[in-house]
């Protein structure tokens, strides 16, 4: 999508907002982005969004960090130098569990909130130093932003726009 | 409120049924008590045949043998321990019933003082849930000191005056454990559970009628007082009802652990109560979002449980001193199958069929998890009784299941008549509104 038109519809309540989008959707056109300040309740649902799956990442990362816990100390505490140390079973780890299992629940916990927490990063693109992607700044603060591309539809697309209680219509040209 | 009625009653109806099958179980269990009497003595003359002609030896007199004496010890140690196992049995069905009853009382004033948005759809159920407490606390009391009095001292050895004289460290606890002391304890703590069950339900009944919000700053007031009355009542129920089987063992989050099993039990019951209701069509005001918040606390409590479980276990087994260990030691010896496998269904299962959010929504599946929680919970008490009562002896058969039973059926009717008492909906209360439009 090289320079294409975009029209960007300025709302300054979320309520409104709402209503605009679900009109928006019924009439089938295509929201490419919407920007607000704050997480709008239901806007997900309203726009047709799939759920997340990030649960189920983090689930698997548990599970790997579960398995990094044990393996690590199958290997450190009974098959590389099963020591003595003050009486404890080193034989086997089934009897010593109990003492590994604090480090298993944090390593759990460890894998999970972390690459759970990255992979959030990775798939909405955050980094430190990344340029704002942000058509108005005003969105930041108190202004809702829904973005619709343009097909030659400018005409028909503002009038409806302007329907939904958009305060500002803009047709923008868009460089990616 | 009529087809509430109707479907109360036809839940009535089911619950009577089966309760009149518990009556039937009864007679057969008291018939299984005469013979356990009778495999008892059979269990000793087969033992004792084996030291038949030593003990005719030793009534004779002169020569008394250690190892008869030790032989004879051992007979009466087994046969205590097989005559222990219907009053234990009985003792630990009681108890988990009447602590689903104080579990869901405890959550019910937790919901008040919190003024929680979600669950007033969920009181009257929980109100019906609580009236099994009276009559559940008595009985579990009543078991505990007639084991004392008419019983042979089968649940707590302590009340044994001739354990007591040879036992020094009993004798250091006789301040606390004495069963003059231990009845008016428990009546104590009775009496306060019942009396804030009594008027936090009336001012609930007031509220559905009241002009003005005053019972329910009423019921908040003392819902607040109750749950600080209840957590040290608490604590001292556990140590009398079930930490003194082992008076020679102690721990201090003992209290907490019962507590959490208690909870977990009572939250599940509230869950398969509702979702039994709602499928007789009598609490359309509630949808799966709540059945999604109990749930969720099914979920963490079930790891609270866990956690509390495992932080008594392995502070035990870590330090491995001995006259703590012991009580670790016989129920991982004697009692692997139950111990490690309460721990499946209480926490892995759990676990496992609650995390997802889906279905958590899902009724059957909650059902399910339901199920394997409460069967998980009365484990957990049969593990805690069991082993200082019959020790090795230990069996689910006919005595734990027919007490099981009939506690079932009693508990059953008690709450599903109190269910008819009065509307399954709160009217007054000033949630209710955003309770009955909860989503989440």
């Amino acid at each position: 999508m090289e320079a294409s038109k975009v029209i960007h519809a300025i709302y300054t309540d979320d309520d409104i907002l709402m209503s605009a989008v679900k009109k928006v959707k019924a009439e089938k056109h295509h929201i490419e982005e919407i920007y607000t300040p704050f997480p709008v309740h239901g806007l997900d649902k309203a726009m047709g969004l799939e759920p997340t799956r990030i649960a189920i990442t983090a689930f698997i990362y548990g599970l790997i960090g579960l398995t990094v816990a044990i393996v690590m100390m199958n290997f450190i505490m009974i098959e590389d130098w099963p020591q003595n140390i003050g009486g404890k079973p080193s034989f086997s780890y089934i009897e010593n569990m109990p003492a590994f299992v604090p480090i298993m629940f944090e390593l759990t916990v460890f894998f999970a909130a972390h690459l759970m927490v990255i992979t959030f990063y990775l798939r909405s693109r955050m980094w430190p130093f990344k340029n704002a992607e942000n058509p108005d700044p005003r969105t930041t603060d108190d202004h809702f932003l829904m973005e619709i591309a343009v097909h030659g539809n400018e005409n028909e697309l503002e009038s409806l726009l302007k329907e939904t209680g958009a305060v500002e219509v803009n047709l923008v040209d868009k460089a990616h | 409120m009529v087809l509430g009625a109707v479907g109360v009653g036809i839940g009535f109806m089911t619950s009577h049924k089966s309760f009149e099958e518990v009556e039937q179980l009864l007679a057969e269990e008291s018939h299984h008590g005469g013979g356990h009497a009778e495999e008892a003595s059979h269990d000793e003359a087969s033992h004792g045949t084996h030291a038949a002609v030593d003990a005719h030896g030793d009534s004779h007199g002169e020569s008394a043998h250690a190892e008869v004496d030790e032989h004879a010890k051992h007979i009466e140690h087994v046969q205590h321990q097989i005559a222990n196992r219907p009053w234990s049995a009985l003792y630990v069905a009681a108890f988990f019933f009447m602590m689903i009853a104080l579990g869901v009382l405890a959550f019910y004033a937790i919901q008040i003082a919190s003024q929680a948005g979600w669950s007033p759809v969920l009181f009257r159920v929980m109100e019906g849930i609580t009236a099994y407490l009276l009559p559940g606390a008595l009985i579990v009391l009543a078991i505990a000191v007639a084991s004392g009095t008419i019983g042979h001292y089968n649940l707590f050895v302590w009340m044994d005056p001739e354990v007591v004289a040879h036992d020094k460290l009993i004798q250091g606890k006789s301040g606390w454990l004495n069963i003059r002391g231990f009845a008016f304890r428990g009546l104590i703590f009775i009496a306060g559970w019942s009396l804030y069950r009594h008027f936090s339900r009336k001012f609930s009944i007031a509220q559905d009628t009241a002009e003005d919000k005053s019972n329910f700053k009423k019921s908040f007031r003392i819902s607040a007082a109750f749950l600080v009355f209840f957590i040290y009542t608490e604590s001292m129920m556990s140590w009398d009802w079930i930490m003194s089987v082992d008076p020679h063992w102690f721990s201090t989050l003992f209290g907490w652990y019962v507590f959490a099993s208690m909870f977990v039990s009572g939250i599940t019951v509230i869950a398969l109560i509702s979702i039994y209701l709602k499928s007789k069509g009598v609490l359309e005001f509630v949808n799966e979002n709540h059945l999604h918040d109990v749930a969720k606390f099914m979920f963490a409590f079930s790891i609270f449980w866990t956690y509390l479980w495992f932080s008594q276990f392995m502070l035990i087994w870590y330090s491995n001193i001995p006259e703590e260990v012991t009580y670790f030691v016989t129920r991982f010896q004697d009692y692997k199958l139950p111990f490690l496998g309460m721990v499946v269904m209480n926490f892995v299962f759990p676990i496992l069929m609650l995390m997802n959010a889906d279905y958590k929504r899902i009724p059957w599946f909650v059902v399910m998890a339901g199920l394997v929680i409460l069967f998980g919970h009365y484990v957990d008490i049969f593990n805690m009784i069991m082993p200082a009562t019959v020790g090795d002896r230990w069996f689910i058969g006919l005595p734990e299941i027919s007490s099981v039973l009939l506690f079932a059926g009693l508990f059953i009717f008690v709450v599903f008549t109190a269910l008819t008492k009065a509307p399954l909906l709160v009217k007054g209360y000033p949630f209710r509104k955003e309770s009955e439009d909860f989503h989440y």
